[in-house]
């Protein structure tokens, strides 16, 4: 992304700021002159002295990464100034766990039919060769967790996910008050 | 809903502690900012600022503060664990466990339909 600076034409955060934009300007690779609202967002929730403090901790290859989330959330605080994005995460979260409970009756059902006695409609041969069913139950149920993922015979497991709670309060609960949100990013 | 303000015990808030101010008795962090809970505050300053969350909290009535100070000390926490992404990088894991977990629903309600479909009731 070619610093706007270099074109005579100030970036965004620039020309809000009403400062020249010198070559070196840490927001012009960021924050295009065609794209003043980003920075005004930004600007208004973080402000602009604590993003340059956070863009000049990192490395200069994360710093598009961290200015377009900082975009996002900004963005988000200023359409919802209560929740800001933890409403949309809020609302992603009672949907992983309503789908893991969905996922787990699931499980329970297909370990049910994978574990009872009766037959699957196979052809059965009288007399010393009787036909043995493609899969032994116990099989069935191995053939089952190796096709949905789970191969350790568990079921689906939320991978450290941070619930929406603080670390400084040992009481809190791990849901938030009903806050609505987006889901979508 | 909201703890007392601690102005009102003589004990500055975690803001104003922080601050090296005196804790008014309308000092709008009072409430929400607890002086045993710094580490609350140091976080939003770090993040926010005092005085855009200020502006914030001026900006909403009394019965929403609570809520939006606590997100966005959760906000706070999640930028300073994670400074390149943020809540954003806890979005994108809960995005992509839902994903997940839909592909693994429609695969066992594959399976499912299966057996209901040769007649087998599952029950023992």
């Amino acid at each position: 992304m070619a610093s706007s600076s270099s074109y005579n034409s100030p970036c965004a955060a620039c020309k809000l700021l009403r400062r020249k934009c010198m070559p070196g300007c840490i927001f012009a690779p960021y924050f295009p002159p065609e794209e003043p609202q980003k920075f005004v967002n930004v600007h208004k929730i973080f402000g602009a002295s604590n993003v340059t403090k956070l863009l000049n901790e990192l490395l200069p290859n994360q710093r598009e990464d961290a200015v377009n989330s900082l975009a996002y959330e900004a963005e988000a605080r200023v359409r919802d100034p209560v929740y800001g994005c933890v409403g949309a995460i809020t609302f992603l979260q009672r949907q992983v766990q309503r789908l893991q409970k969905e996922l787990d009756a699931a499980n329970a059902d297909l370990i049910r039919y994978a574990c009872n006695d009766i037959p699957t409609g196979l052809p059965q041969v009288t007399g010393a060769s009787t036909v043995q069913p493609t899969l032994t139950p116990r099989n069935r149920l191995a053939e089952f967790n190796r096709r949905v993922g789970n191969e350790g015979g568990g079921f689906y497991q939320l991978p450290g996910a941070l619930p929406y709670s603080f670390p400084w309060n040992d009481a809190s609960s791990g849901d938030m008050n009903d806050g609505g949100g987006e889901g979508g990013m | 809903m909201a703890s007392s303000s601690s102005s009102s015990s003589n004990s500055p808030c975690a803001a104003c502690k922080f601050l090296r101010r005196k804790c008014q008795p309308e000092c709008v962090f009072a409430p929400y900012f607890p002086p045993d809970q710094p580490q609350k505050f140091v976080n939003v300053h770090k993040v926010f600022g005092a005085s855009n969350v200020t502006k914030l909290l001026n900006e909403l009535h009394p019965s929403q503060r609570e809520d939006a100070v606590n997100s966005l000390a959760y906000e706070a926490d999640m930028r300073l664990r994670d400074p390149v992404y943020g809540c954003v990088g806890v979005i994108s894991l809960l995005q992509h466990q839902l994903r997940q977990l839909q592909m693994d629903l429609s695969c066992a309600k594959s399976e499912l339909s299966k057996y209901q479909s040769l007649g087998i009731t599952g029950h023992a």
